[in-house]
């Protein structure tokens, strides 16, 4: 699904040049759940936002579901992160003054679905997140785990390839983290391939594979016997 | 375009301009401003333009009157602070060596320039009104409608010197009772028998004549009042084409020559030109249409720099929001388009506003004047303009739309992602 091969970032700080991501090969399958882990400054947003097609990458190659991702400007670029990727934020970045359904459907939008069928799809998703009696709440109406499962339901509701999460608990107490940790799995179960970028060990361990950065170099990458979430939720 | 019909667009456009209504609403009050000056000014224009085209629409606008004064100059012999007298024949020099001159008409008239007016009696009835001694050829420069069954002085009265007369509408109420036909009945002036032919309405505006005169023909006139070939004064239209101030000018020069007056003296004949005033009243609205003009489009163009200002600022406090958007697979195209479709749309609810407002207003001051001396009348504004003012609006808000948009799609999203 996702091929990096000899993967180099910098960015440039003044005079200095911060290398950031120093040769990075990494490969994910379908049906991945992949937990991406590392220590501030270690590079692991850099490599989320290159996967995410929000950045560009300096050395080596970037496929996705064998589509050479190169050379992309940024209607291209906003083209591809529709099709192929679901994006999860640590801060949800729902839109405030639109409900929770209209904010399920604006991948749709963008994906030119008419405004019945976006509507239909995206109540199936915000039922799948168990959120369906919310649909008409604004952000502000929900809470912060409601508002991430709104969020999930907004990445999934594009079909996408790959579903991208930079910190998804990172806003949660312990007992919602869970909560979306099983929903994420539970999406996981049905055959989406996922990276989750964390910090945290317990999330990570919920995952099935974890990728160690350290100053900007893979320092671990082994599969791990999945902890499922739904034991700590009632 | 299924951009601009899909409701989602709205949705989002009100979403953002509702999310700061009290900023919104100032900014709209910047453009709305603009337009109702617009309207306003350039309807006030055409309502006073409207007005003096009223004032004169019984009087050929390219004329003028002209009568003789005393003289200011020694000239020929002649001792200054002569009176002068213009003459019946002056009327025949004049129509032939002045080729602009469409219709001259001499008048004479008893009860205006001193003198008193002549006594009309029916019966037991009496009054004073002026008299005036005329020719058919006078109709032709100014309209005198005659209500229905009468007739002005023809060529007939004036060869046969028949004792007719066309009197005003109300001397027909003061010396008629309500429901009596005055055609063919016979009422005295100054004790002489004058069979009326005709009423006169009453045209407001345009010189000294009133709802009350009295025309009979000229050459009864003369004698009536034993008036010779004295002429009061002479009312000349020119040629459409004619410039009316250089007609002026022939006429005086030559009426200077025949009576010997010094081609200097500027007191010896007096003289009134509608022409030149009208030209310059047309003048004067055009102007202020102009100038309105002008006004309204500066004050739009402020108003749509003040929507451009707020639609920057508003860009920037949703930075975030629009970096999700790109995040979510929104292309530049997208996010230009609906900052661009913002700015449109608030310059048109602002710009529909101040055209209504200004309508309200304009429809205000014709209530208020419509019953006041007061050359205002129908105030409009064509369509015309008014959508070319629509038109100026949207392109003004979509090249103004095009900095914000501009900088929402110059911030990558990854940047923008990261603003808190």
């Amino acid at each position: 699904m996702i091929e990096i091969k000899d993967l180099h970032k910098s960015y440039k700080m003044g005079k200095n040049s911060l290398h950031v991501l120093k040769g990075i090969n990494f490969s994910v399958e379908e049906g991945e759940l992949v937990a991406i882990m590392g220590s501030s400054g270690s590079g692991k947003s850099t490599l989320l936002n290159i996967l995410g097609m929000l950045d560009v990458l300096d050395e080596g190659s970037y496929s996705l579901d064998k589509v050479p991702i190169i050379n992309l400007n940024e209607t291209k670029a906003a083209q591809y992160r529709n099709k192929f990727l679901g994006f999860v934020f640590q801060s949800f970045n729902l839109i405030n003054y639109k409900t929770a359904l209209e904010n399920v459907a604006l991948p749709l939008y963008y994906q030119r679905v008419g405004r019945k069928e976006r509507n239909i799809k995206a109540l199936k998703y915000l039922e799948q997140v168990g959120l369906k009696e919310w649909a008409t709440h604004l952000p502000n109406e929900l809470s912060g785990g409601q508002k991430q499962r709104v969020a999930i339901a907004r990445a999934m509701a594009a079909e996408p390839k790959v579903l991208l999460a930079d910190e998804p608990t990172g806003a949660l107490d312990s007992k919602t983290s869970y909560e979306v940790m099983d929903l994420i799995q539970k999406i996981n179960d049905s055959g989406n391939t996922i990276l989750i970028v964390t910090h945290e060990p317990d999330i990570a361990n919920m995952c099935k594979r974890v990728v160690h950065l350290k100053d900007g170099v893979i320092v671990e990458d082994k599969k791990i016997t999945q902890v499922r979430a739904s034991q700590y939720v009632q | 375009m299924r951009f601009i019909f899909d409701s989602n667009t709205w949705q989002e456009i009100f979403g953002s301009i509702g999310k700061n209504r009290t900023r919104t609403i100032i900014t709209i009050i910047g453009v709305l401003w603009g337009i109702f000056i617009y309207i306003a000014l350039s309807g006030a224009a055409k309502g006073l333009d409207n007005g003096f085209e009223e004032q004169f629409e019984n009087v050929a606008m390219n004329s003028l009157f002209t009568w003789a004064q005393t003289t200011s100059m020694p000239y020929e012999g002649f001792k200054t602070g002569r009176p002068l007298q213009l003459k019946l024949s002056d009327v025949t020099v004049l129509e032939n060596r002045i080729p602009e001159i469409q219709y001259i008409a001499p008048r004479n008239v008893k009860g205006v320039f001193g003198g008193s007016p002549g006594l009309i009696v029916r019966g037991t009835k009496s009054g004073n009104y002026n008299v005036y001694g005329d020719y058919p050829v006078y109709t032709k420069i100014a309209t005198k409608k005659i209500y229905d069954g009468g007739r002005f002085i023809n060529d007939k009265d004036i060869e046969l010197t028949r004792k007719v007369c066309v009197i005003g509408e109300r001397t027909q109420k003061e010396l008629y009772e309500k429901e009596e036909n005055p055609i063919g009945t016979f009422l005295r002036i100054d004790n002489i028998y004058f069979q009326v032919v005709g009423v006169h309405k009453f045209t407001p505006g345009g010189g000294f004549e009133s709802d009350s005169d009295i025309y009979i023909p000229f050459t009864t006139y003369r004698k009536l009042y034993n008036t010779g070939d004295d002429v009061g004064w002479l009312t000349i239209a020119a040629y459409d084409d004619a410039d009316v101030v250089q007609v002026e000018k022939d006429v005086k020069a030559i009426l200077k020559s025949i009576h010997r007056v010094d081609p200097r003296d500027e007191r010896a004949f007096g003289s009134f030109n509608l022409g030149e005033i009208f030209t310059r009243i047309s003048g004067f609205a055009n102007g202020l249409t102009f100038m309105s003009l002008v006004v309204g489009i500066a004050t739009i163009l402020a108003g749509v720099i003040g929507i451009g200002n707020i639609l920057l600022i508003s860009v920037k406090e949703r930075t975030k929001e629009l970096g999700v958007r790109r995040a979510l697979g929104a292309t530049p195209r997208e996010v230009k388009a609906q900052i661009i479709l913002e700015s449109v749309f608030l310059t048109m609810i602002a710009g529909i506003m101040g055209i209504i407002l200004g309508a309200i207003t304009l429809y205000g001051i014709n209530l208020g004047t419509e019953d006041l001396d007061f050359p205002y009348t129908n105030p409009t504004v064509p369509i015309p303009y008014v959508l070319g003012a629509l038109v100026i609006m949207v392109v003004l808000g979509t090249l103004i739309g095009l900095i914000p948009a501009q900088r929402a799609v110059s911030i990558k999203p990854i940047d923008a992602l990261r603003e808190e």
